[in-house]
C-alpha cells in the first residue's frame, strides 16, 4: 500500500511519522503540503501526524483544518481511502468534520507526556485488525487538549456502532475523556482519529513495538 | 464598521480552564463566585457599513472558523 503525510506549519511529529511508515512498511511515503489541492488517488493511506498546526491558535487544528489540502483529504475519505490522524490530526480531523465530537483541554489542565495502557475495543477495523479485541498495549501520549467530549446522542451513536478502537485502560485516563476514549473511526470505519502516538512505539529502541499493529493494519501488510 | 465576536462554551459543557479561574478567585478571597465560564472575544474591522452584509458574513465567519459549534456558542454584536 501507498502511504502519505500532510505537512503543515508547526507539526513536529512528522518525522517520526515519515520514519514510522518507511521502517515498517520500507517505503518512503510521499509527503503533500498543506496548499496542494489533490491527492494522487494511488494513495491508500493519508496519515495527519500531530504537532503544534498554528501554533495551536484559535482552537487546536482549526486553522489547519481549513487549508486547501484538507478539502482533497475529505474528497480521499469519501472515496473510501484510509485515512489516519495521531494527537494534532486527531483535533483536525475532528474540526475538518470527518470524525464527531471535539478535543477540549485537558481536564487537570497540565500538559501530559507519559505512557498510557490502552485497551483494544474493537480489533474488527482497518486499523486495529492485528489485535485482539480486549488487548491491552502501551502507547506514548504527549498532548494539552485531548480531553475528548461529544454530547450524549453522538456518544450512543459511537458505542453502539462500536466506532471506539481505542479506550484508555486500567484507570490511567491521562486528560478526563468522556468513556475513556482514545481513539474513534467515522462511520465507513476507514478514518481513525486517536490522541496517542503509536509511531513512538514500533522497535526495540522505542522499549517496545505495540504501535506497529496499528500501521500494519493500516498498510494492510501480509501476515508474517 | 466594527463588530464584536464573543464565543464562550455552550452551558452543560465541562470548562476545565474556567474552573481554575473559579477556584484561583476564591483563593485570593473573593467570595460569592457562584461560577466562573471563559471564552474568547474577537475584534473586526469591516470596511464597509451594509449592517446585513456584515451580520450575514460575521455568521458565516462564526460557522466555518471561529466557534467549533460541537462545544461553543457565539453571539455577534455590531457597533
Amino acid at each position: 500500500m501507498k502511504a502519505a503525510v500532510i505537512l503543515l506549519p508547526g507539526l513536529n511529529r512528522d518525522r517520526d511519522m515519515i520514519a514510522a511508515l518507511t521502517k515498517i512498511s520500507g517505503t518512503a511515503p510521499q509527503t503533500i503540503w498543506q496548499t496542494e489541492t489533490s491527492i494522487p488517488s494511488d494513495i491508500d493511506l493519508v496519515v495527519i501526524p500531530g504537532g503544534f498546526s498554528y501554533g495551536d491558535y484559535l482552537r487546536c487544528g482549526a486553522i489547519a483544518a481549513r487549508m486547501p489540502v484538507m478539502q482533497a483529504v475529505i474528497e480521499r475519505a469519501k472515496a473510501g481511502t484510509r485515512i489516519m490522524g495521531v494527537c494534532n490530526g486527531f483535533q483536525i480531523l475532528l474540526e475538518m468534520g470527518l470524525l464527531p465530537g471535539a478535543l477540549m483541554r485537558n481536564a487537570h489542565l497540565n500538559f501530559v507526556c507519559k505512557e498510557v495502557e490502552l485497551e483494544v475495543t474493537n480489533a474488527g477495523t482497518a486499523f486495529s485488525n492485528r489485535y485482539e479485541k480486549g488487548q491491552v498495549i502501551r502507547c506514548p501520549v504527549a498532548h494539552h487538549d485531548g480531553n475528548y467530549f461529544a454530547d450524549g446522542e453522538t456518544l450512543a451513536r459511537l458505542e453502539g456502532e462500536e466506532r471506539v478502537v481505542f479506550r484508555y485502560a486500567n484507570g490511567g485516563n491521562p486528560n478526563g475523556s468522556v468513556n475513556d476514549i482514545a481513539g474513534i473511526v467515522n462511520e465507513g470505519g476507514n478514518v481513525l482519529g486517536m490522541m496517542p502516538h503509536p509511531e513512538n512505539l514500533i522497535e526495540p529502541a522505542h522499549g517496545g513495538d505495540h504501535g506497529r499493529g496499528i500501521f500494519e493494519s493500516a498498510l494492510d501488510l501480509a501476515l508474517a | 464598521m466594527k463588530a464584536r465576536v464573543t464565543v464562550t462554551l455552550k452551558n452543560g459543557v465541562l470548562d476545565p480552564q474556567g474552573k481554575a479561574i473559579e477556584s484561583a478567585l476564591g483563593t485570593l478571597g473573593f467570595d460569592g463566585v457562584g461560577s466562573v465560564r471563559q471564552g474568547k472575544v474577537f475584534d473586526i474591522e469591516l470596511d464597509h457599513e451594509d449592517r446585513a452584509k456584515a451580520q450575514t458574513d460575521l455568521t458565516a465567519m462564526c460557522e466555518q472558523l471561529l466557534a467549533n459549534t460541537v462545544i461553543e456558542n457565539y453571539t455577534i454584536e455590531i457597533q
